[in-house]
């Protein structure tokens, strides 16, 4: 027994020493945590039950039969932020460079078998070379199960990628597939194919920070939905991230007790829509004040920034919030924030939370780049992704909200559940200046004649009556009340049950 | 007394003189420009005017629309507060002219004390002390040398029509005069449309002492004491108080004596102020006289119980003074705090934005709040900065300058930069609490500009107490979120915690208490006590029994903690996770050294350079204009221009790069 037990512990060590203490400094001398010093900070302190400790590869070719390391490259197991359960997996860069071992790979679909069981998120912090090359396919079949498993888990349990290092080649198709991926900005990077293959092939000399690191993704690809500036900072942002989340798709949203009161009014919203229709507000200030205390995740807030995506609580309670942004192209969809905000709308399907829409939108962005590069589609997204969405659906028009761009935005007519406008909406195909353009073509050079149209036009369509005489509003809030009204309509809509008819999946337009 | 009368101004003073008339019960007008249709000013007078688009001088210096309105409106006298109209001898005549009363001196005061060369000889005569200087109006540049090295190096170069700092410039020798001249010229063009400037002898160590007086139509004239102005910034009034620590009642008596003999000696009617400077040795002289309201009545109708603006009306009304001299009394001390829209960590830039937060301290006991805006009120770059005047009045010069302290303190501004934290700092030093002032005060005290105050070892423990007393009451809250699994680890609630500072680590020890928690900072014990959930934007509790309103904000992880002058972003974490942060390469900002770019909203003047110049450290590169201050943006170090940005008309955002450097 006794020997036993001290075998055990001389292997534990070894695990715990992973790669050993040079490369643990040199993970170090990158401004890196190592893999296990990650999960210390990730979860509760004393609440992670490591697995698969000694698992280790069975690779003998090249030498590999002499170099085994207990764990094999990935530090898998489960624990609590927050008291609420997550199942982690933390690759260790110091082991065979965290490369993909077919045992790694194992390691991981075991905790992602066993969070789809028990409903728990999946939280992926990546820190890989890439396959491990002398396992050759074995290595590839590892990561077709991780992809598998990432597939089968989507809408079940959230799946949360921190990307903490490097993710080359076939190995970002796993943070690809799950619902969040988050970057450490100028030590991690992700790319399909990386800068020497990419000068070989095209001729570009680019940087693996151009080509793929934090900002690249967060402002360019829209690939990551944020960056953070060091290991530290991350893994906060992402226990804070975690607060927000349910466990699976078979629970509510948690709730985190809150002081703010559901009827706290904010009468500066009363002027927070300038009078000028063609002058931008931050529409940021509606959401910051409209939250339970003024606490707002955004994500990609650097990527299709004219519309804005996050979490918010309301009354405790996790809610999505899409929200156009008249700062940025005029509020405008197209197809980056098109894709952005139905995305988002989906996961908050998949996972019960409401969704609370905050509607100025002029339209949709015309030209030839949003046509040649398929908005027709891509726009379909968000159309899509709201009409199906049987979750709690609240929206509330501030200003604008013109054409099809108004059916899309959590339209009554995409089974929005509670329809508010404020006194200074306009619901109309169009504004009134493109409008009677088109109804008066034959006044065009008359510019008296179309001012009086113009203004015939604004007093008819330019405020929110007409859609509210039709129903399609189903009432005329007061800004400052904003915050009473949706805490209302959310704690009616708590126990809301709406079904889809059955088909093994829809074909959103992809 | 009058049924209705116009108030010809915005903002703060024109919600004060409203005030007032409605105390009286006199129907009030309002008049705005297209900035501030939705004004404050406007909801409270019974009716509003529109005058036209948002610049000055196609709005609030319009004198014919102004006498319309008026007409329009059947407003039988008309308030001009400061600023705008109210020193313009032609708007008292239109007025007079429509038969409408003018609420002010005569078109004969304005006219003689409006001229600051004709007002010195006018003073000269009444016996009023002087200062050595030019009388006469300067030509130009050169004119101006000849006439300084007569007088004497340092002068001051002040514009004819001028007030409230604008187009004054000091110069300590030939090259700042040929520079002040041209940029003094400029501004009072600019804000007074009149050019005009003249130079004086720069009096050393001097102290900004005016006397307030009040006189009506009957011949009679008082004076009701001093106010000390003399923490300035650029000849912009920051700090007064009333009365001043400096005068004694002799002084005083001769001061006000001499003030009294000018204003009668032009005939002098309503409220106005005469400036004097003062020495070390308490000789003083004469600056000018303002023939309007000042921004810093306040501070005299605090100490004396009188109400000015009502003193003006009942005046213009043809009412007799309803006091002698002898009856004067005052009382108690009061300082007023002018809080701007500028940016203190950026050389004092203008700032301008939207109030997203708006919490004036109207709860604190002894403090008079005078503001014209609310929270979403805009702050545009049309008019002057000020946002508030914050007045705290108590028995003694301490007692007011720590009311005025909790004051700012609890004052919340959120949106646009502003330099609450400056104030507080001015107000807690040693010096400006023992009195030691003089108009150089805060170039002496700031000579690098303002970065934030130091907190002595005490508050700074309490700020920390209390930030991790907050984080420490939400990571309890955390913990009670729904869906937890009964056999969780233990929580991060522990007590020791680490303050992070940038890359400093501060260890604080804090324990729950029955209605709070007791915390220990480098030794020293704190109990805090008070509402500190997630929602609090100010502390309200207190630290050792002792009031102490630090604000939090909160941005994802980090928070923000203000007091005292000092803000600091800081993150509050357990100790291993600091321990983990250590090890976190240390970050580069991104290099803008070779960039020159806006520190403001505002409009580019004109560019002195072109591509492939070569510039030398300190020379022009171009002036930006943001509130109707012109600003030379210059070189940082020699070097090439690679390219121009912007041209002149430009409109600006803040951080848009102008000229980039090679």
């Amino acid at each position: 027994m006794q020997d036993i037990i001290h075998r055990l512990e001389t292997m534990r060590d070894q695990a715990r020493a992973g790669g050993g203490q040079r490369r643990v400094e040199a993970q170090h001398a990158k401004g890196k945590l190592s893999a296990r010093e990650r999960i210390d900070l990730l979860v509760d302190p004393g609440s992670f039950e490591e697995w698969d400790m000694f698992v280790e590869h069975r690779s003998t070719d090249f030498g590999m039969a002499d170099q085994k390391i207990p764990g094999d490259g990935v530090v898998t197991g489960y624990g609590t932020v927050n008291g609420r359960l997550v199942f982690v997996f933390s690759q260790d860069f110091t082991v065979f460079g965290g490369s993909l071992s077919e045992a790694h790979a194992e390691k991981i679909c075991k905790v992602m078998d066993q969070a789809m069981k028990v409903g728990a998120p999946v939280i992926g912090l990546n820190d890989s070379g890439g396959a491990r090359i002398q396992e050759g396919v074995a290595s590839l079949g590892g990561y077709a199960e991780v992809f598998q498993r990432n597939v089968l888990a989507s809408g079940v349990v959230p799946q949360i990628s921190m990307i903490m290092g490097p993710c080359a080649g076939g190995a970002v198709y796993s943070p690809a597939m799950t619902d969040f991926i988050f970057m450490v900005k100028d030590s991690s990077y992700m790319f399909v194919t990386g800068p020497d293959v990419v000068k070989t092939v095209t001729h570009e000399t680019v940087t693996h920070e151009e080509l793929g690191g934090a900002v690249t993704h967060t402002t360019r690809s829209g690939v990551a939905d944020q960056a953070f500036d060091n290991d530290v900072e991350a893994l906060l942002n992402l226990r804070r991230f975690i607060d927000f989340l349910p466990s699976s798709n078979r629970e509510k949203p948690p709730v985190r007790p809150t002081a703010d009161e559901a009827d706290r009014p904010e009468m500066s919203l009363d002027s927070l829509v300038p009078a000028n229709p063609n002058k931008p507000y931050d529409m940021k200030e509606l959401i910051l004040k409209v939250a339970d205390e003024g606490d707002f995740f955004e994500l990609q807030p650097n990527f299709a920034a004219n519309i804005i995506t996050g979490f918010a609580r309301m009354q405790g309670s996790t809610v999505g919030i899409v929200a156009n942004q008249p700062m940025v192209l005029a509020g405008c969809l197209d197809i980056e924030s098109a894709k952005k905000a139905g995305r988002f709308v989906r996961f908050c399907d998949c996972f019960n939370i409401p969704i609370v829409t905050f509607v100025d939108v002029p339209g949709f962005l015309p030209g030839t780049a949003q046509e040649y590069g398929g908005i027709i589609k891509h726009g379909a997204k968000l159309l899509f992704a709201y009409a199906e969405a049987t979750v709690p659906k609240v929206t509330v028009i501030t200003r604008k909200a013109y054409g099809g761009a108004y059916d899309v935005m959590s339209s009554k007519h995409l089974r929005g559940d509670v329809n508010y406008a404020w006194p200074t909406a306009e619901i109309a195909v169009m504004g009134p200046k493109g409008a009677v353009e088109i109804i008066f073509r034959g006044d065009l050079g008359d510019d008296e004649k179309i001012e009086a149209r113009t203004e015939e036009y604004r007093q008819r369509f330019a405020n929110p009556f007409v859609a509210a005489g039709r129903g399609y509003l189903d009432d005329v809030i007061m800004p400052h009340n904003t915050r009473r009204r949706i805490c209302r309509a959310l704690a009616m809509l708590r126990d809301k049950q709406l079904e889809n008819p059955w088909k093994k999946h829809d074909n959103i337009p992809l | 007394m009058f049924d209705k009368i116009l108030i010809a101004n915005r903002g703060e003073i024109a919600c004060r003189i409203i005030r007032t008339a409605k105390r009286m019960g006199i129907k009030t007008v309002a008049v705005y420009s297209d900035a501030d249709a939705d004004g404050k000013h406007v909801a409270m007078a019974d009716e509003a005017v529109r005058l036209g688009p948002p610049p000055s001088a196609e709005s609030y210096l319009l004198i014919d629309k102004i006498v319309d309105a008026c007409r329009e409106t059947g407003a039988q006298a008309v308030h001009p507060g400061f600023g705008f109209l109210s020193e313009r001898a032609a708007f008292c005549e239109a007025l007079e002219a429509a038969g409408i009363v003018f609420i002010g001196p005569g078109t004969k005061a304005i006219e003689a004390m409006g001229d600051k060369i004709t007002s010195k000889k006018i003073a000269h005569d009444a016996g009023v002390s002087t200062v050595p200087g030019f009388m006469g109006t300067i030509e130009d540049a050169d004119h101006a040398a000849k006439i300084a090295e007569e007088i004497g190096y340092p002068v001051m170069i002040k514009a004819s029509a001028g007030g409230g700092g604008k187009g004054m410039r000091i110069a300590n020798g030939p090259d700042e005069l040929k520079d002040g001249v041209r940029s003094a010229m400029n501004e009072a063009r600019s804000s007074f449309g009149d050019d005009r400037v003249f130079i004086e002898k720069f009096v050393t160590e001097p102290r900004h002492i005016e006397i307030q007086v009040l006189a009506d139509k009957h011949g009679n004239a008082i004076h009701l004491g001093e106010r000390e102005c003399s923490i300035q910034r650029r000849h912009q009034k920051v700090i007064e108080e009333a009365p001043s620590p400096f005068i004694d009642a002799e002084t005083r008596a001769a001061m006000g004596a001499q003030a009294v003999a000018l204003a009668k000696q032009v005939d002098y009617v309503s409220a106005g102020t005469v400036e004097f400077i003062a020495d070390a040795n308490k000789n003083f002289y004469f600056i000018e006289m303002n023939t309007r309201l000042q921004v810093e009545h306040t501070l005299t109708e605090l100490v004396t119980g009188l109400d000015l603006v009502e003193q003006m009306i009942r005046v213009a009304a043809g009412e007799k003074l309803p006091m002698t001299q002898d009856e004067v009394g005052m009382c108690g001390w009061a300082i007023e705090a002018r809080v701007y829209a500028e940016d203190p960590y950026r050389g004092f830039l203008p700032s301008i934005g939207r109030l997203t937060r708006y919490d004036p301290p109207l709860d604190v006991d002894g403090i008079r709040v005078d503001d014209g805006v609310e929270e979403g009120s805009e702050i545009s770059m049309f008019y002057d900065p000020m946002i508030a005047k914050l007045v705290a009045y108590g028995e003694d010069r301490n007692d007011a300058a720590d009311r005025l302290a909790d004051a700012l303190n609890r004052y919340r501004i959120r949106g646009v930069g502003h330099n609450i934290p400056f104030l507080s700092a001015t107000i807690a030093m040693e010096r400006f609490r023992a009195g030691r002032l003089t108009t150089n005060f805060i170039a002496e005290e700031f000579p690098d500009g303002f970065s934030g105050a130091d907190l002595d070892t005490y508050d700074r423990g309490a700020m920390l107490a209390v930030a991790v007393a907050f984080e420490r009451a939400n990571a309890e809250r955390s913990l009670r979120i729904s869906g937890q699994v009964a056999n969780r680890g233990a929580s991060d609630v522990g007590t020791i915690w680490t303050v992070r500072e940038g890359r400093e680590n501060t260890r604080v020890e804090i324990r729950p208490v029955e209605d709070g928690y007791d915390a220990v900072v480098e030794g020293q014990r704190y109990a805090v006590r008070g509402p500190l959930d997630a929602t609090i934007a100010v502390f309200d509790g207190n630290v050792n029994g002792e009031s102490f309103p630090v604000q939090i904000d909160r941005d994802g992880i980090y928070r923000t903690l203000s007091y005292g002058g000092l803000s600091q972003r800081v993150l509050v974490v357990p100790p291993r996770v600091a321990e983990s942060l250590d090890k976190m390469p240390a970050k580069e900002a991104a290099d803008t050294s070779k960039l020159l770019v806006s520190p403001m909203p505002g409009l580019l003047v004109s560019v002195a350079v072109g591509e492939g110049d070569q510039v030398k450290d300190g020379q022009e590169i171009c002036v930006v204009e943001a509130m109707k201050m012109e600003n030379v943006l210059r070189a940082e170090r020699d070097g090439v221009v690679a390219k121009v940005h912007a041209g002149p008309g430009a409109s600006l955002a803040v951080d848009q790069t102008i000229v980039e450097f090679e």
